[in-house]
This record gives C-alpha cells, structure tokens and sequence, in this order.
C-alpha cells in the first residue's frame, strides 16, 4: 500500500546565504561570535515542533501601530504605511497561523526603550510594536508610521537605513527567525554594516520591501509588500527514521 | 531547456539590535501595550512533573554579562511530549512548552519557571535524554543560537543522548549540562552561555 507523503525534515539551512557569525564591520559581532563552528544536527521531534499560537494570545488591534498605543483620537507623527505580504515556506507554500512579531523607531528614529539616548524626539503616540498571526494563506498586513534612519555607535558615523525589526515562528522551532525590513530606494542600505554582514547581493534584495501601490490606500496610507520565506520540509517519499516508533 | 528547480530561498537572518525587548517583551522595554505579554509562562498551572527554576548568565568573548539577551525555551513535558499537532500523546491544558524571556539590564542575570521535561524519542527510536531547547538572539547576533540544555542529575541518560554524542570533542558535551543546586528547597538548575573563548557553549546548527 502505497501512503502519501509526509512532511519530514527541514532542509538544511544555507549557511552562506545568512550572515556569518563573525563580521568585522559590525563590532560587535566580533565578541559575540562563537569561534567554533556549529555542530550540525538531523532533526528529532525537538526542533521539528514549536509552539503554536491562537487568537486567544493577540488581540486583533495588536497590528496597528498607528492607534495601538496613541491617545483616543490621536495619531503618531509620520508616513502612514501599510506593510502586507505573505509567510511562504521554500517550496512556496503558505505558512498559515503564524505568528509575526514587528518593532520599530517612531518616524524620528528614535525608539521607546529606555536605553535609547537618541536626541530624535519620542512620540507620545507612538508605541513601536505589533504582532499578528497568518491567515489560511499565509497573509499578514501592519499598519504604522515609517520609521526614521538613526545613527548609532560602530564607525563614528554610521546610520540605520529605516528598518521595521521582524520576527517569525513557523512551524518548527528549526524555522524561528529574526530578520529586518528595509525599504525600496533608501541610499543607506549599501552603507550599513548590518546589512552587509549578509554576502549575497540577493540575499539582501530579499530584505527589501517594494512600494506597492495597489495595495495603498488612496488619500489615506501608503503600502509596502514584504514576502518572508521560511525554511521548507522534504516530504517523506521513503521510510524515515525519524519517529521512533 | 533545461527545467528549473523552483525552490526559494530563505529570507537571510538579521540581528534583533539592542532593542528587542521593544518587539518581544515591552514590558521589559519599560512599556506596557499589549493585554499579555507572550512566553511568561511554560508550563502552566496544570502540568504534571517537577516544578524547576532555571537560570543563568550570558557572557561574550571578553567574559562580560551580555545584558541584551532574548532567549527563548522549547520543552516537552513530563512526559516527553510537545505541544504541537504533529506530536502525539496530549499534553496539559495549559502547557505550552515555549517560554520568552530576557536578561536583567543591570546583571545580566536570566531566569525561568518551568518543569523538568521528560526524554523525548529521537531518531530510530533512540531516546533523548531530557532536554530544553534554546534559542539566543541579542545584538551582535546575526544569526540566532541555538544550544541544548541537559541536566546534571541524569547522568545515564545524557551519556547516551544520540545529540550529546554527535559532539565529538567530549569536553565539550559538559558546556550543555545544567548544575543542579536546591534553594529553599526548589531545584534550580544553573546554566551559562559563553559565547566565545574559552569553555565555549556547544552551539547547533538544527
């Protein structure tokens, strides 16, 4: 009898697409970077689970950053956006049900944390974070203020490009991810040394959200897609060895 | 013409910086927005087994506290089992198995409440020795780490861990083990990350 397919493992992931570890430019990396390497593991039912959220966790105005934290009434100050796309895993398939965490800088660059020295003013309608889970098909969509460039201390005179912090969960714990949002056109990008931590020109433009204007609202907000890919699964075709039972 | 492979690729990692917390734990971050904050509790109030506190430090290259740590925990329960579809067996009501948290800004100091996860099968049916996984992202970070915690006081079954073992450098293997110690009679089991140097925690590419 012939059984369909099961989802196995994840397919491995490339080393050379991601940052090293250990980038010069970005200072500190250079004490935080393992000087071994990792010790590469086939996966077991540890890193092919991960946890699951549900609508009970997140409430359905956590994706808007624009009232999520301003006075009633009030708005932040800045360039109302719309951020949208899709959670797709390697082999281009939705990656339903997931959670998706964002944080940013208010339109000035300046963040509401209490470590953040910055002189850009706080905005007092203007929290800076958000989270939403994916739809069937995978669909996500924010709404907040652009963010502002700001500088910080690596080389004396190094800017963030704007960028929105984004975090993903898939379904595995072997798919968890941190990455940042960039935005189509922004001079500072090439400069960055985060940014060029990653190797690939590619990779990079992966990072990079495109104005969409047929998603904007007219008169209203301004919209930018970003697609996020996450690790795929070999289906099973033959006996795996994996369950153990 | 030759036919193409059309997989994609994966969007390239990125530090989290030094403001996670913003994102991941607002509270942390010195404001409150959202109704519940995720990942303060793992295990919940039901769950079976040994009620433990886990806790340690994050130090870099030069053996500083690294103050900017987010980790997260990914634990079975008592019994073994994960809280995900594709895991059978069933767990507590409440049990999550996925916990969040952050170091103290002044110590460096992390910590969690949880319970002492079962062994989980592993491949060809071998079993793990009890475990958490952990995933370490910080500032400096590019890529998020991930490390396994095993537990002191299960010597039989760590010696013969199948993850433990793939580590051929033996001296390494000690770096995953947690020190158990009793304070006001609760287990605690200690647990330091050193990112770099000397004694290096094993880190896994899963």
């Amino acid at each position: 009898m012939t059984k369909p397919p099961q989802p196995g493992e994840f397919y491995q992931r490339d080393r050379r697409w991601h940052p090293a570890a250990l980038s010069q430019n970005y200072k500190t990396s250079v004490t935080r970077s393992p000087q071994f390497p990792l010790i590469s593991l086939e996966n077991t039912a540890s890193e092919i689970t991960g946890p699951v959220f549900g609508h009970d966790d997140i409430a359905p105005a956590d994706n808007d950053l624009l009232t999520n934290f301003a006075q009633p009434g009030q708005s932040p100050i800045g360039e109302r956006i719309i951020v949208h796309g899709r959670v797709l895993d390697e082999n281009a398939r939705p990656v339903p049900n997931t959670l998706v965490e964002v944080w940013q800088a208010n339109a000035s660059g300046r963040y509401r944390h209490k470590k953040d020295t910055y002189l850009g003013a706080l905005d007092l309608n203007f929290g800076g974070c958000g989270r939403t889970l994916t739809d069937e098909n995978g669909r996500y969509h924010f709404r907040t203020v652009k963010p502002g460039a700001y500088p910080w201390r690596n080389w004396v005179n190094d800017w963030r490009p704007a960028h929105i912090h984004v975090s993903v969960f898939g379904s595995g714990f072997a798919q968890r991810l941190i990455t940042q949002l960039y935005f189509e056109g922004d001079p500072l990008i090439a400069r960055c040394p985060i940014v060029n931590t990653i190797p690939d020109p590619e990779a990079v433009e992966m990072l990079v959200a495109r104005l969409d204007m047929n998603a904007t609202i007219p008169l209203d907000t301004i919209a930018y897609r970003f697609d996020i890919v996450l690790r795929g699964r070999r289906s099973t075709l033959f006996e795996n060895r994996l369950e153990g039972n | 013409m030759r036919q193409k492979l059309d997989y994609l690729k994966e969007t390239p990692s990125q530090t989290a910086g030094p403001y996670v917390h913003i994102g991941l734990a607002p509270g942390a971050a010195g404001f409150e927005i959202y109704d519940q904050e995720l990942g303060r509790d793992i295990a919940g109030p039901n769950a079976k087994g040994e009620r433990i506190r886990v806790e340690g430090m994050v130090t870099d290259g030069t053996g500083s506290p690294v103050k900017d740590v987010l980790l997260e925990a990914w634990q079975a329960n008592a019994d073994g089992v994960y809280a995900h579809p594709e895991h059978s067996g069933g767990v507590e009501e409440g049990f999550r198995g996925w916990g969040r948290v952050i170091t103290d800004f002044e110590t460096g100091e992390w910590g969690f409440d949880t319970v002492k996860p079962g062994a989980v099968a592993g491949r060809s049916g071998q079993m793990m020795a009890p475990h958490i996984s952990l995933w370490i992202v910080a500032r400096g970070i590019n890529v998020g780490l991930n490390t396994r915690l095993y537990f002191e006081d299960e010597p039989e079954a760590n010696a013969a861990d199948p993850v433990l073992n793939v580590i051929e450098w033996e001296r390494r293997r000690a770096t995953l083990i947690a020190k158990r110690a009793l304070r006001g009679g609760k287990p605690v089991y200690r647990f330091d990350i050193r990112l770099q140097g000397e004694d290096e925690t094993v880190f896994f590419d899963i």
